[in-house]
């Protein structure tokens, strides 16, 4: 059986879960796997919900789009509620519990609460939350060599802002120990 | 890369220096792309005031010999039919992409393979054909995007590929083909570059008000097309050797269909994939491979069945044909389209 992981990552436009994906992506990608970054895109991007389907793979991969993920990460209450019932049996969802007060328990799924939006705040590091919940998603499972999660960020933090890689490496430190 | 980044730096890489478009979702990035690159390459990028325009800016360019593509979702395609038919009177090559999106009219934005028989069968008017290929990842996004310019020269005809907002906007790892310069191209001797009174006029026109003259031209066009449909079928297959349901899809949606085959195959049964990569000219030589071995086809599609003609039409009643879609932008699920097979395996299995 080919290790293969499938993600859902869900929020309200800008608080980047699209970019939160695309490091996933790039950490695959390092590490020569196969793997596949699927946003949605339209109307939802502006203000509503925003979500991205990323499958690490060690086979190729078929369909892209996600709809039964190993792990969701859920970035809001509606993002939390539309997904967690599919989620498959055994995985795991990780929540940022200042965004989604009402966590649900199911059976069989294991439901990671991190306050990830005050977190990043209190740490100076504010915006970052949705690098605190991806530290943690690599805390729960390894999906890649640690050192990759820091590389992959060095190739997704646009040359611009630079500056910005250290927050992004401090923010997926906290996320690991949170 | 985005898969219409990967199309757009390949088309470059291939030696296309001309780019005409108009915007629409979820086709933009392709264009916004090659705004940024192409000037970088010394070509020329222009947004176009309609998709009407940017067609016929493409005939231009491509009358005068250049390799030029043009880009754009399932409405502003349909506005660039008229453009298509005028060029394949011509006998102009050119290369036009279609990110498809959820229709009829305006439609939607999210990811569709309704425009199938717009391709393959009635872009513009008249009697023509164009090539139309059919990529299911971004690496080939970029791989048939690259060798659609060859296609197009060798032929002198337009050539399409049809993708879908799903191929579009997802990222996958790519690796680009080798840039070619496009100074070391064949000649054509055929475009109209100036003729410096060293020799006499190329014309490129497709109205011929001799109807002797028009059919000649047409029966002519048609043996280039016979030529096309022995030598340019490509398919791709997996797991039909022994497979009792052959399934037929592509783009996307043999993406879903692949997942489902493994599924199926994981409880003992035997499906295939048969992925049409050339939509025109139809693989029937890949499916006529599968007849002897075949009990049953399904199609899926993200439309409401228009391949499954194709697929009759190859198998000629010689097996059941059974179509399962989804439609208006919605992706069929590896589940949903599992369910068929097994249940198809379950009637042609009595």
């Amino acid at each position: 059986m080919s290790r293969e992981l499938q993600i859902v990552l869900a929020g309200f436009g800008g608080q980047g879960v699209l970019f939160a994906g695309k490091v996933m992506a790039y950490a695959g990608l390092i590490e020569n796997r196969e793997l596949s970054w699927l946003p949605s895109y339209g109307p939802e991007m502006r203000g509503g919900t925003a979500n991205c389907s990323v499958t690490l793979s060690d086979e190729p991969i078929g369909s892209p789009l996600v709809t039964t993920p190993d792990v969701l990460v859920a970035m809001n209450q509606p993002s939390f509620d539309k997904f967690i019932d599919v989620v498959r049996e055994g995985g795991v969802v990780i929540a940022d519990t200042d965004m989604v007060p009402e966590l649900k328990e199911r059976e069989g799924v294991k439901v990671v609460g991190v306050p990830a939006t005050s977190l990043a705040e209190g740490a100076g590091l504010k915006g970052l939350g949705n690098i605190v919940l991806l530290g943690k998603l690599w805390a729960e499972t390894q999906f890649c060599e640690r050192a990759t999660v820091d590389a992959a960020i060095e190739k997704c933090v646009p040359p611009r802002k630079a500056a910005l890689i250290d927050k992004n490496k401090q923010a997926i430190g906290l996320g690991i120990e949170a | 890369m985005k898969g219409n980044e990967a199309l757009a730096e390949s088309a470059m890489r291939a030696g296309c220096r001309f780019f005409f478009g108009y915007p629409i979702t979820p086709q933009t990035e392709l264009a916004a792309y090659m705004s940024k690159r192409m000037p970088k390459v010394g070509g020329t990028y222009l947004q176009a005031e309609s998709e009407v325009a940017a067609i016929n800016m493409v005939y231009g360019a491509a009358a005068a010999g250049a390799r030029v593509m043009t880009s754009s979702s399932s409405p502003g395609v349909s506005l660039k039919g008229e453009g298509v038919s005028y060029m394949a009177g011509a006998d102009l090559p050119g290369v036009i992409i279609n990110i498809q999106r959820g229709g009829p009219g305006l439609g939607g934005i999210q990811p569709s393979q309704s425009d199938y028989w717009q391709a393959t069968r009635a872009l513009g008017h008249g009697d023509f054909h164009i090539v139309v290929y059919a990529p299911s990842t971004v690496q080939e996004m970029a791989d048939l995007a690259y060798s659609a310019f060859d296609v197009a020269d060798k032929y002198r005809t337009p050539v399409m590929i049809l993708g879908d907002g799903m191929l579009g906007q997802m990222m996958e790892p790519v690796v680009l083909p080798e840039p070619i310069d496009p100074a070391t191209l064949p000649e054509k001797p055929w475009a109209t570059t100036g003729h410096a009174h060293q020799r006499p006029h190329n014309v490129i026109n497709s109205l011929y008000l001799t109807a002797d003259e028009l059919e000649k031209l047409n029966f002519e066009r048609y043996e280039r097309y016979a030529v096309i449909e022995r030598d340019e079928q490509r398919a791709e297959t997996y797991l039909t050797e022994d497979a009792d349901v052959v399934v037929v899809a592509f783009g996307a949606a043999s993406r879903v269909a692949r997942s489902a085959v493994n599924a199926a195959r994981e409880r003992g049964v035997k499906a295939g994939l048969l992925r049409p990569v050339t939509l025109w000219p139809f693989p029937k030589r890949a499916l006529e491979e599968t007849i002897p071995t075949a009990k049953a086809y399904l199609s899926v599609e993200m439309n409401m069945g228009q391949m499954v003609d194709d697929v009759r039409l190859a198998v000629s009643g010689r097996a059941p044909v059974d179509f399962y879609g989804r439609t208006g932008g919605v992706i069929p699920t590896p589940d949903e389209v599992l369910e068929r097979i097994c249940a198809l395996s379950e009637k042609v299995g009595e």
